[in-house]
């Protein structure tokens, strides 16, 4: 057995080839959830009754009605569930609730034999409430101590004495928005039930055992009765690692009480309207350094508005307060956390998991604090990186340090960072009415589930008769490239062309009890397991071999014959190490191991090592390794609009060795643009008046929430994955990728407000709202031009 | 009858069970044909995105045809009788892509692949665009499809590397041969009738007998209302076959274009001419949207914040009414009555609309939004400026997005006209232009931007457009 990090000198794995459905995407052909309903006969449709008040009691449910309209087959209701009516993890999201939560909870659901019908049926049920007080905003449920789930503190080191021994003391707060995931394809599920009553849900999930056991508790059903499939997504982000499952529950009730496929399908508005985002988070901190602009202390308190429920508030909240030093060190640290609760849709994982809130609160301290400092903002930042030695506030060593100033210098190098700072400046002095800002900023982000079980995997390959490879593993597919990189794996481990090796749909019945496919470690855990299992029978094929070959005769080895640890795998061949001349082929092996009576199939199982984590004190080591990456951006403001253009941008980003370079520059990039979304354009706005729609999600359409188009592409975008960067302990050297990225996109605020600053005088504080719109950035620039002429107000 | 004819991917298809609200990409879906997707159902995404052929020559005028990309969630199918849709299954399959496909699945351009077949659709459009040299790329024509997982730079790429397609390329060919003509359609279901006629007297007594029918030219406010809100029309009157009003004609003293050509059309047939026009065209929504568009579509919904009235009220413009009793002329700054109602009849029909010449010649168009493309105004204003010597002899300023109705903005014309053109005058107009309107605060933006950008906008063409040295006033 090689080490899990070693590459053999050839194999399918760092090569850059394209999404393995890449054919079936561009084509049409490429099936997702709500594709395989059109297939069905019989098929029914499920609508959502949902209600028209963010916090109420159903006072009266009367559904007879909608059964009256044609097409019209069942309406769901609690009194149809058999077992728990619980859509969550934590038993606190009703599946068909009687207190309406938030503005648009279903509250029950119609299944017709069309949509339209099923809509029609919706609209005739008497449904009356009782209106209840309701909480909107952050703000609100601070005033009010409305709160849920645990309240953790992360603590090094005495900020009392830190905040003594400074040179500078700041206090602030900071407000930022949430964010649709806005995965192009909705929440969809597809339930059947067959003839010996097993339920079959096809789900577009990211955690597909999870959705099989709330579809179970909902239907009072073992796990062994229920079977979920996840073929791919059309995008999670985060967005379907828990809200999925109470959708495959209403499918799957539906089938079991008619006895008919049933799909469900949420259009936009109401994935927008039902479905939980990336929380919201409010901060007050209190920031010391020392005279050189170096950290010594940190006090803060975040607030995240978890919404109606707690699903994953709790877990994104700890990851959060792990991220708050993002790349810089803070001996003294003591930050609170808690969780609003709030009538509005859940909040939940996405991409990043409350990683991107912590490190926002510290960019944005260093961002505001620079000016006041005297520094330029990439010197603070520069200055303050962690070094080799030092340590988390939660206790864990930064390891590899030094990348995070080999990023940098390297990053500042390619981008010709001074010279165009010196750009920048002079364009500034020439163009009243038009500037320009420069941002560095770091990544550092930790990789591991915090949830120490969840990090193991399991696979399942097969190796048949004819050489061929089938493998399954516990991960899901939703745009990243697991499925792309788990061939490659599967290839290279075995030793084969990458065309030997097909991969069949994620399934709970072919590998059980899996963890989310979340927290970027999907390659990482699925990809150890796959290894694990090509590996055992690579060595089973090997016993087979060697005798195959020294009976043969054809290796000069003498007449010992050769050792299984001398045999090789590679392009489909198996031959003596140092004799690629004398080999057979793979196909060969696998057939003589056959009639040899050789199991040709394994289980493959990964469980991340050494890791340790006290939730109640948040101390201890819950991440196998860190992330790193700079990005540098470029802006140009308009000042009579606030509107602004991204100019260029380069990113510098380490995956590792990595598996797969085009699947991983495309979670860079793709990263990036969807983190400077959130920062800059992304804007869900709630009713929060006292009017009758209080509550109610004024952006819930595609129309009114704005992601980033092709105008919002960076005019020049550079991109590098960082060179000779093996990771030791990771599958062939690699480093997880899907989230990092996204906080590359920090560099485009700080540059946004280096420009509204510029209009200011020298040492302007720029104060920017988060999400920074050409609005918000308007405010920053016209405070700083107010202040140019009124240099009194500036001095505040 | 409750069914249509047309041909897809190559093949003539008929279409039963037809309903005044059945969409093409719910039938294209229910055929089979799932690469189309419903990502928005309101024509922002593009992920339905399809090609349909059409007369690449104007009006009456000999000629091949053209592919398009329409967002298919936003077509109605019955307004789709004897027509021609491509869709991406009909452009290659695994193992024979199309080389748009190609370039894209090489490039990493496709990651959950959902958004996928509208990219594929739109850069085939683009692909097979006319006058498009080989090495050249309008980036507009993907102004419309959104995209979550790349960050968009590969899509880009392979848009860039297309190339001309090859002679023998059968999509390439079939841009020579005409467009199926329009067919004259009227559907009568228990949901509701569909009609649409080719005759201009036909449609016009169909409005006078049935007082209510919906009008639908490009169907992308229509589609719309019918996804999302489930409006459903008893009848339905689709005017896009009309000669009448698909023309675009330079008179000695006005501009005529006709109400039902797509905006695309017009900023074809413009080439440029019209400056202000030329401005504001690139600006409106998408490529997608554009290509379905229509002026007598913005004008009929008399949104408040519609793109065109800002635009047509600078430049002056005359709504054409047509009834059966005749046409009537009215000035669009007279034609909105209120929050979405105008001075048209229901019995008449926005036949044109008439610009009168000569183009002011100085003029802008600024579009206050979050997004650059295919974003709605949250203010628009449009700016037509006359100057004798450096006096101001007349000036029209459009505004959308600050009252109940589009609104021209008459305090502030009235203080510049006979004014210096000089940075006082600028400053002093720039004062009145923020509180005219009654803008309010919405999820767009605030009501004291919306002000802000009044005011500013004003500056702005001053600074950009005449070169004027401009001051501020402190924020509100």
């Amino acid at each position: 057995m090689t080490s899990l990090h070693e590459r053999p000198p050839a194999g399918a794995v760092g090569e850059a080839i394209a999404h393995e459905s890449a054919e079936a995407h561009v084509t049409g052909h490429a099936l997702y959830t709500d594709d395989l309903g059109v297939r069905l006969q019989n098929l029914l449709h499920a609508w959502p009754l949902q209600a028209p008040h963010a916090h109420a009691r159903v006072t009266r449910l009367h559904v007879a009605p909608a059964l009256a309209v044609p097409g019209v087959v069942w309406v769901l209701t609690a009194q149809d569930v058999p077992g728990v009516n619980d859509a969550g993890v934590k038993h606190d999201e009703p599946l068909f609730p009687g207190e309406v939560m938030y503005h648009g909870h279903a509250v029950c659901w119609v299944l017709a034999e069309s949509l339209e019908a099923a809509r029609l049926g919706a609209e005739q049920i008497e449904v009356e409430y009782e209106v209840l007080p309701a909480l909107v905003t952050l703000e609100e449920a601070i005033a009010a101590g409305s709160f849920q789930g645990t309240q953790p503190t992360l603590r090094r080191g005495d900020v009392e004495a830190g905040f003594a021994g400074a040179a500078h003391v700041f206090t602030g707060e900071f407000e930022m928005g949430g964010q649709e995931h806005f995965y192009l394809e909705t929440n969809a599920a597809l339930a059947t039930v067959d003839e010996a009553g097993q339920v079959f849900v096809q789900s577009s999930t990211q955690h597909p055992t999870e959705t099989q056991e709330i579809v179970a508790h909902v239907l009072g059903l073992p796990s062994h009765a229920v079977t979920v499939q996840c073929l791919r997504m059309g995008g999670g982000f985060g967005g379907k690692e828990m809200q999925p499952h109470g959708y495959a529950a209403v499918a799957a009730l539906g089938a079991v009480r008619t006895g008919r496929p049933v799909r469900l399908r949420l259009n936009r508005q109401q994935d927008l309207t039902l479905t939980g985002k990336r929380h919201p988070f409010h901060a007050s901190w209190k920031v010391g350094f020392d005279e050189d602009g170096r950290l010594l202390a940190l006090q803060a308190t975040l607030t995240s508005d978890g919404g109606w429920s707690l699903d994953l508030s709790e877990p994104v909240l700890a990851r959060a307060l792990c991220h708050i030093d993002n790349a810089y060190f803070i001996p003294h640290v003591e930050v609170h956390g808690r969780i609003a609760r709030t009538n509005k849709t859940s909040q939940t994982a996405f991409r990043g998991f409350g990683g991107p809130q912590g490190m926002l609160v510290i960019e944005d301290i260093l961002g505001r604090c620079a000016p006041s400092l005297g520094l330029d903002a990439h010197e603070l930042r520069r200055r303050n990186l962690y070094r080799p030695g030092e340590s988390t506030p939660y206790g864990q060593p930064v390891r590899h340090a030094e990348r995070l100033e080999d990023l940098w210098t390297t990053l500042l190098e390619r981008s010709s960072f001074a010279a165009r700072a010196e750009e920048v400046r002079a364009f500034n002095a020439a163009h009243p009415h038009t500037k320009r800002g420069l941002a560095i900023t770091p990544v550092k982000f930790g990789i591991s589930f915090n949830f120490t079980a969840y990090n193991q995997a399991g696979a399942l390959v097969h190796v048949y008769k004819d050489g061929s490879v089938l493998i399954n593993h516990g991960g899901t597919e939703m745009g990243q490239g697991l499925h792309t990189k788990m061939l490659q794996v599967a290839a290279t481990a075995l030793g084969v062309p990458l065309a030997c090796v097909r991969l069949a749909p994620t399934r709970t019945d072919k590998v059980p009890n899996t963890s989310a496919t979340a927290a970027s470690s999907g390659a990482d855990l699925n990809g150890g397991a796959i290894k694990d299992a090509c590996e055992q029978i690579k060595a089973r094929l090997a016993e087979v071999a060697a005798g195959a070959l020294s009976r043969q005769g054809k290796a000069k080895v003498g007449t010992l014959g050769i050792h299984p640890d001398d045999v090789r795998f590679e392009h489909g061949r198996v031959f003596p190490v140092g004799h690629p001349e004398l080999g057979l082929e793979f196909r060969q092996v696998v057939h003589d191991a056959y009639h040899l009576r050789t199991q040709l199939w394994a289980a493959g199982y990964y469980r991340t090592p050494g890791l340790h984590w006290d939730r109640e004190r948040m101390q201890g080591e819950p991440f196998k390794y860190f992330s790193y990456g700079a990005s540098v951006s470029e802006v140009e403001v308009d000042g009579f609009t606030g509107a602004y253009r991204l100019r260029r941008v380069d990113l510098l980003h380490d995956v590792g060795d990595s598996l797969s370079p085009l699947i991983d520059l495309g979670q860079v990039e793709g990263g990036f643009v969807q983190g400077a979304g959130w920062l800059t354009l992304e804007d869900l706005r709630w009713d929060t008046s006292a009017g009758p729609n209080r509550g109610r999600l004024a952006t819930q359409a595609a129309s009114t929430y704005k992601l980033p188009s092709f105008s919002e592409v960076p005019e020049v975008f550079n991109v590098a994955l960082l060179e000779r960067a093996t990771e030791s302990g990771v599958v062939y050297g690699s480093k997880a990728v899907g989230e990092p990225p996204l906080m590359l996109a920090i560099s485009v605020r700080e540059a946004l407000r280096q420009a509204a600053a510029a209009f200011g005088p020298p040492g302007h504080v720029s104060d920017l709202a988060s999400p920074a719109t050409p609005e918000a950035v308007f405010w920053a620039l016209s405070a700083a031009r107010w202040a140019r002429v009124n240099p009194e107000v500036a001095a505040d | 009858m409750d069914r249509i004819s047309l041909i897809v991917n190559g093949a003539e298809r008929e279409a039963r069970g037809v309903l005044p609200h059945t969409t093409l990409l719910g039938w294209l879906r229910d055929q089979g044909l799932t690469g189309s997707k419903e990502g928005c159902a309101e024509g922002e995404c593009g992920a339905c995105a399809v090609l349909v052929a059409r007369p690449a020559g104007a009006e009456g005028e000999e000629g091949g045809t053209r592919l398009e990309a329409l967002n298919s969630c936003l077509v109605l199918l019955a307004g789709l009788n004897g027509g021609e849709v491509v869709t991406a299954e009909g452009l290659g399959a695994p193992g024979h892509l199309h080389p748009v496909q190609r370039q894209l699945a090489v490039r990493g351009g496709s990651q959950c692949g959902y958004c996928t077949p509208g990219f594929v659709v739109s850069l085939a459009a683009e692909y097979y665009r006319e006058d498009r040299e080989a090495a050249d790329f309008d980036i507009h024509a993907l102004s419309g499809n959104l995209c979550r997982c790349t960050g968009y730079r590969p899509i880009e790429d392979a848009a860039r590397a297309l190339g001309a397609p090859a002679p023998d390329d059968a999509l390439a060919q079939r841009r020579q041969q005409p467009a199926p003509p329009p067919q004259p359609t009227h559907l009568r279901t228990p949901q509701g009738d569909f009609h649409r006629p080719l005759a201009l007297s036909e449609a016009l007594d169909l409005l006078a007998e049935q007082p209510g029918a919906r009008i639908l030219a490009g169907g992308t406010d229509w589609g719309v209302e019918v996804n999302l809100r489930h409006a459903r029309a008893g009848v339905t009157v689709a005017v896009d076959g009309l000669p009448e009003l698909r023309t675009l004609a330079w008179h000695g003293d006005s501009l005529e274009i006709g109400a039902a050509l797509s905006l695309s059309e017009i900023e074809r047939r413009l080439a440029g001419e019209a400056p202000l026009l030329a401005e504001w065209l690139p600006l409106f929504a998408s490529r997608l949207i554009r290509n379905s568009a229509t002026l007598g579509g913005n004008l009929g919904t008399a949104s408040p914040v519609g793109d065109s009235p800002p635009v047509l009220l600078a430049l002056g413009a005359r709504v054409v009414l047509a009834s059966r009793a005749g046409e009537r002329e009215v000035p669009l700054s007279e034609y909105f009555t209120g929050y979405r109602r105008t001075l048209r009849r229901e019995d008449e029909l926005i036949r044109a609309v008439r610009i009168p010449l000569p183009l002011a010649p100085l003029s802008g168009f600024y579009k206050i939004a979050k997004r650059r493309f295919d974003d709605i105004s949250s203010v628009a204003v449009a700016v037509a400026l006359y100057l004798e010597g450096d006096v101001v002899r007349s000036v029209r300023i459009g505004l959308g997005g600050v009252a109940a109705t589009p609104l021209r903005a008459r305090a502030t014309e009235e203080a510049l006209v006979g004014r210096p053109w000089n940075a006082r005058t600028v400053r002093e107009a720039a004062r009145v232009l923020r509180g005219e309107g009654t803008p309010l605060d919405d999820h767009r933006a605030s009501a004291a931007y919306r002000a802000a950008m009044l005011e500013q906008t004003l500056l702005k063409f001053a600074f950009e457009k005449t070169g004027l040295e401009v001051t501020y006033d402190q924020p509100a």
